[in-house]
């Protein structure tokens, strides 16, 4: 994955060779295109997440990555071979399915074995890889057991080693987490990280949620109505956020309208706030993206402004309030402090905290600038 | 108190008219006197001469072949149509479906003399013909047992199976048929009830010589009420029955299975 913003030394993902490629994928159903003129590369043993709200198109490019669609416009390249016409079973790549679809009338090991007994693998090589499989996904001994008998989270592990015990370059996930608890998602997250280090192969990972993105991935991809929005690490993703919809999909966020005074100082309801960023036109109309976590309360004489707390809920690792400002702006905040309500507090950002992104003049620009920013 | 015994009353009173016919009818089969309401002993002679008669046994053997033959061609086309309909998106899914049930509710009759000008016109009516109109009504009917049985199954389970590697036959064969037998069963049986069943589509596309039972009923009655007829149609009333019975069965135990197995 390339993208502007990846500048973290430590990604040596940028050194292996490019696996899958997409050029140019266009797809319409009944008239409405899904995805328009997409382009995507993703690296050998790469943790890729596609993540957007539903309908993005997150799960068409799954599915056209696994042979079930086929792109209107557009090639998939393997390995540098077209495989845009290959039918799935022609394909070096395993799915794991949203719902598991496990086959319900065969038991556990006859699930594993499915795609080995159609490679006519010998018995003895099945019954090892089986083995090897349920110890994998910490399930040993449940081969003689039906999909019907097992939980959400059991049926899931089955259906990842299904997939993986043919070994594929590349596993595509289609929101396999979706319909498990809360508890047991997290579980499955340290998971899956573990499984693609121990198999040290290519993770395309679909989700709409954030935290299981950010969690997991060594390149996050935000969709939105078929476009790619930003694409890059989960730390630039977050605290650089391209635009008001990244930055708004991607964790809570404060946005703002606001005004460039001049470089690296922003005017938000009236009042000027320091920040780092330059290069925009004075007078600019800007979006002002400020992270709740990097809002600080305190004692009104030190503010750079003041509020009144208008609400307060625990959340358990920290507070979330809600700040009217005396500048007319509602502050969301998460703090470890407690601030009871009716509460008058300084508020300060220290001028990193703020990212400046370009306003949109419209729908259309919005695209088009997105997708100058890709190529 | 009065209202469940007035309802039992009245379920009694349904039944009774419903199957009381059917009952007198077996029991004058075994009745050895020719009267319809004198008793005279047990007997089993009519069936006895049921069966040494040649244009019975003949069209006995007409009637199941007909009914195993046009179930099974039904069940082949009638699974087809039913994966077509199944992946049609919704509209034009309502327009096919309204178009299967039409047959359904047209009255026999429509549809007999309507078939039968259409066979006139290319083939001469003969068991041919009964054939093709028995598949004809025949395949919605197996429409409605499997697409409902269609439904109920993870369509993402064949292309799990073909992600596995699997051809598409191969996917079909071993992961999407083993579901839908219990449905595809049920749609044959309904077909071989219904093929059985059937007299006045029969009797206009059948050629002269050709004769189903109940089309040979038919005939025989109108020279006089005999009571061979009699054993005759109890003997068809079973094997209805019977098949009903599979139908209903394996439309239970296929129920069963979508409970959570024990272990």
């Amino acid at each position: 994955m390339i993208s502007e913003s990846e500048t973290d030394p430590s990604e040596v993902m940028c050194l292996s060779k490019i696996l899958i490629e997409l050029k140019g994928i266009s797809k319409t159903y009944d008239n409405t295109p899904v995805i328009d003129e997409l382009d995507l590369s993703i690296r050998e043993n790469e943790f890729v997440t596609l993540l957007g709200p539903s309908g993005c198109g997150k799960t068409t490019i799954l599915r056209i990555i696994g042979g079930f669609e086929t792109p209107d416009k557009g090639s998939v390249y393997f390995d540098g071979v077209d495989i845009t016409k290959l039918p799935p079973n022609k394909r070096q790549l395993n799915t794991v399915f949203q719902k598991y679809s496990l086959f319900t009338h065969m038991t556990v090991a006859d699930n594993i074995a499915f795609g080995l007994r159609i490679r006519k693998k010998s018995d003895s090589y099945i019954k090892d890889k089986i083995k090897y499989a349920l110890d994998l996904v910490n399930l040993p001994g449940y081969g003689d057991r039906y999909p019907d008998s097992l939980s959400g989270g059991q049926q899931q592990r089955i259906a990842i080693a299904r997939a993986i015990v043919n070994e594929p370059k590349v596993l595509l996930l289609d929101e396999p987490l979706g319909a498990l608890d809360l508890k047991l998602r997290q579980e499955m997250q340290y998971e899956l990280i573990r499984l693609k280090n121990e198999l040290g192969i290519t993770f395309i990972y679909v989700t709409h949620d954030q935290e299981e993105a950010l969690t997991m991935s060594d390149t996050i991809v935000v969709m939105n109505q078929g476009y790619i929005q930003q694409a890059g690490t989960p730390e630039s993703i977050y605290n650089e956020p391209i635009n008001a919809f990244v930055a708004d999909f991607i964790g809570e966020s404060n946005i703002y309208d606001g005004i460039m005074v001049r470089d690296r100082l922003v005017n938000i309801g009236g009042l000027d706030f320091e920040c780092v960023d330059e290069g925009f036109g004075e007078g600019e109309p800007v979006d002002v993206v400020i992270r709740p976590e990097d809002v600080e309360l305190g004692d009104p004489a030190s503010g750079h402004t003041t509020g009144t707390v208008t609400s307060i809920i625990f959340k358990g690792v920290h507070y979330e309030i809600q700040v009217e400002s005396a500048i007319g702006i509602t502050f969301m905040v998460q703090t470890t402090q407690n601030f009871p309500v009716g509460s008058y507090v300084g508020i300060n950002i220290i001028p990193d905290n703020f990212q400046i992104m370009h306003k949109p003049r419209s729908e259309a620009e919005e695209i088009l600038n997105i997708n100058d920013y890709q190529s | 108190m009065i209202r469940r015994a007035l309802g039992k009353i009245y379920l009694g009173i349904v039944v009774l008219f419903m199957y009381a016919p059917i009952i007198v009818l077996i029991v004058l089969s075994f009745n050895s006197s020719k009267s319809r309401v004198v008793w005279g002993g047990f007997t089993l002679k009519w069936y006895r001469t049921l069966f040494e008669s040649d244009a019975i046994i003949s069209a006995f053997g007409t009637t199941l072949t007909l009914a195993f033959l046009s179930a099974a061609i039904a069940s082949v086309i009638g699974l087809a149509a039913s994966l077509g309909i199944y992946t049609m998106r919704k509209r034009n899914y309502r327009i096919m479906l309204f178009f299967t049930n039409i047959p359904l509710v047209n009255a026999d009759i429509v549809t007999g003399i309507a078939l039968m000008l259409w066979f006139v016109r290319f083939l001469e009516l003969g068991i041919t013909s009964v054939l093709i109109a028995h598949i004809t009504f025949n395949i919605p009917y197996v429409i409605l047992c499997i697409l409902p049985k269609l439904e109920t199954i993870d369509i993402r389970q064949f292309e799990a199976a073909r992600d596995l590697g699997a051809t598409g036959l191969h996917a079909f064969t071993r992961i999407l048929l083993p579901d839908l037998v219990p449905g595809i069963m049920a749609g044959f049986f309904m077909a071989v009830t219904m093929s059985m069943d059937d007299f006045v589509i029969t009797y206009f596309t059948k050629g002269p010589g050709v004769n189903t039972l109940s089309t040979l009923i038919y005939g025989e009655i109108r020279k006089g009420i005999k009571p061979e007829m009699y054993a005759l149609s109890s003997i068809l009333f079973l094997i209805v029955l019977i098949t009903l019975l599979i139908v209903y069965i394996s439309g239970r135990t296929n129920n069963n299975k979508s409970e959570p197995a024990d272990y």
